[in-house]
C-alpha cells in the first residue's frame, strides 16, 4: 500500500517512538479475526493522518483513515443492530465528520480511535435513536477547568490507544463479554443482567472490576511487562 | 470546589458507551462540566470504546469507488477550525444544560409547584425519563417522598442535606425505589438543582398526593 508509506515513515524513524514502546509490533496480540494490514497502523500514524487532513486537506492521509476506520465503524453499526445499509450510512456520515472536524482533534488529549469512537457513537444516537448525546463544551466559561496535567501523563494518554487494546485482551472472558455488551448492544445494565440471567449487582461489580483493572494498569505503565505479549 | 458525591462507575460507563437516554445523559454531562475528575474517568471509559472499535474485525471493504463517492460529497464542505478559548464571565449553569434551558439562571421562567417550590421542565427527546430544574426555598424541605424508579439530583446553587449527607454544587444524589427521603435545603440560599427521574415521585403526605396529578411531577 504505497499510499500510507509516508505516514508510516514518520513514526518508524529512529527515536520517534517512546523507548518502552519501541517493539510495539512485536508484541501485538494475535487476532485471528483480523487480517487487515491496516490494523497494524499505530495511534501515532493515525494521529498524523488526522493532522495532515486538518493542515492541508490531505486526501491521501484521509484515505488511510478511511481504510482503517470506515470498515470498523460499519462493524460497530452492525453489532448494534443496524442493517448493512444503515451501517454503511453510519460509516459514511462518521467519515464526513472526521474530515470536517479534523482541525478539532488534539493528539495530546485523545487517541484517534477514541476521538472517532465518540463521533460514531454520537452519530448513531442521533440517526437511529433520534436523541442527542448531551456533552460538555470544553470551551464553555461555565466549565470547571482541569488542573494542569503533568507532561508524563500526557505521554501516557497518547500511548493508551495501543496499551488499552492490549490490556483488553488480558481481561477475564466474563468481564470482556460485559464490556462488549455495554458498548455494542445498546443495552442498559439491567437488560444485560436479564439477558445473562445474572443479578444486576453482579453485572455492575464485574464492570467496575474490569474498569478498575484497566485503570490500574494504565496508571502504572511498568506494571505490565512487554514480554507478556511476545509471541 | 470540592465535589463529594460523584457519578457511579457503571453510569459513567453507560454514558460513555452511548447507552443512556437523553435526560440521564444531560445529568451526566452537566456533572462532567463541573467535575474534572469525573471528566478524566469518562475519558478513560471512552478510550475503552476506542480500543474496542480498533479491535473490531473490519466489516466490508473500502474500495476506490466508495472513497471517491465520499470525497465527492465532502468536496465543498468547510473544515471546522478550533475556536480560541474565550473565557467570558463564568455562568452558573454550564453547557450543555444552559442551552437546554435557553439561558443562564437569571433568564429562566420558573413555574410554581406549590409549597414554595418552583420547577422548570426541560425539553429533551427522551421518551422515558424526564429532566427539570427545581428551586427549593432556603431552609425548606422537599416534601417526604419515595420513588417508583430512579432519581438523580445535581446541585447547581446552594446545598441540601438528606440522611445520606450534605450535597453542594456539583454533587449528585442518587435515589431509587428503596429510598424514602426528605431533602432539606440549607438556610441562607435557595437551592437550585437539576433533577432527572424515570417515574413519578410518590409523596407521602395526602395533601401532596392530591395536588401531584395537577402539578405534573
Amino acid at each position: 500500500m504505497p499510499a500510507i508509506r509516508p505516514y508510516l515513515r514518520l513514526v518508524t524513524a529512529p527515536g520517534a517512538a517512546p523507548p518502552h514502546n519501541g517493539n510495539r509490533i512485536a508484541f501485538m496480540p494475535e487476532r485471528t479475526t483480523d487480517t487487515s494490514a491496516a490494523n497494524d497502523l499505530a495511534t501515532n500514524d493515525l494521529a498524523k493522518c488526522l493532522s495532515a487532513v486538518a493542515a492541508h486537506q490531505d486526501r491521501r492521509a484521509f484515505r488511510t483513515l478511511f481504510d482503517h476506520f470506515a470498515p470498523r465503524v460499519r462493524a460497530y453499526g452492525m453489532r448494534l443492530g443496524c442493517t448493512p445499509q444503515q451501517a454503511e450510512e453510519l460509516a459514511q456520515e462518521t467519515m464526513v465528520k472526521v474530515w470536517r472536524k479534523a482541525g478539532l482533534f488534539d493528539p495530546a488529549k485523545a487517541a484517534p480511535s477514541t476521538w472517532i469512537f465518540r463521533i460514531a457513537r454520537n452519530q448513531r444516537i442521533d440517526a437511529f435513536r433520534r436523541e442527542s448525546h448531551p456533552e460538555f463544551d470544553p470551551n464553555d466559561p461555565g466549565l470547571v477547568p482541569d488542573e494542569e496535567i503533568p507532561a508524563d501523563q500526557l505521554i501516557e494518554q497518547r500511548q493508551s490507544g495501543e496499551a488499552l487494546r492490549l490490556m483488553l485482551e488480558t481481561l477475564p472472558e466474563e468481564q470482556k463479554l460485559l464490556l462488549h455488551m455495554s458498548f455494542y448492544q445498546d443495552m442498559s445494565h439491567s437488560h444485560i443482567a436479564d439477558k445473562l440471567n445474572l443479578p444486576l449487582g453482579t453485572v455492575k461489580s464485574r464492570l467496575r472490576l474490569a474498569m478498575g483493572k484497566l485503570k490500574t494498569r494504565l496508571t502504572e505503565p511498568h506494571a505490565i511487562s512487554t514480554e507478556e505479549f511476545d509471541t | 470546589m470540592n465535589i463529594q458525591h460523584h457519578i457511579s462507575e457503571d453510569t459513567l460507563l453507560a454514558y460513555s458507551a452511548g447507552n443512556l437516554s437523553e435526560a440521564w445523559g444531560l445529568m451526566v454531562a452537566t456533572h462532567l462540566a463541573l467535575c474534572p475528575s469525573c471528566r478524566a474517568r469518562a475519558h478513560e471509559a471512552e478510550s475503552i470504546g476506542g480500543a474496542l472499535l480498533d479491535a473490531l474485525a473490519p466489516a466490508g471493504t473500502s474500495d476506490d469507488s466508495a472513497f471517491a463517492a465520499l470525497m465527492q460529497s465532502i468536496d465543498d464542505m468547510p473544515i471546522e477550525v478550533a475556536q480560541p478559548t474565550v473565557r467570558a464571565a463564568p455562568s452558573v449553569l454550564p453547557e450543555p444544560l444552559r442551552s437546554y434551558v435557553g439561558g443562564d439562571l437569571y433568564a429562566l421562567r420558573w413555574k410554581r409547584l406549590g409549597m414554595g417550590v418552583y420547577h422548570l421542565p426541560i425539553k429533551t427527546r427522551d421518551g422515558k425519563a424526564s429532566a427539570r430544574l427545581l428551586k427549593v426555598p432556603a431552609g425548606r424541605p422537599v416534601p417526604l417522598h419515595s420513588h417508583t424508579g430512579e432519581e438523580m439530583t445535581l446541585v447547581l446553587v446552594g446545598s441540601f442535606h438528606t440522611y445520606q449527607g450534605n450535597f453542594q454544587r456539583g454533587d449528585i444524589e442518587t435515589a431509587d425505589a428503596s429510598v424514602e427521603h426528605m431533602p432539606i435545603a440549607a438556610p441562607g440560599e435557595d437551592c437550585i438543582c437539576l433533577a432527572v427521574t424515570d417515574s413519578p415521585l410518590r409523596f407521602r403526605s395526602l395533601a401532596a398526593r392530591i395536588v401531584q396529578p395537577f402539578i405534573g411531577i
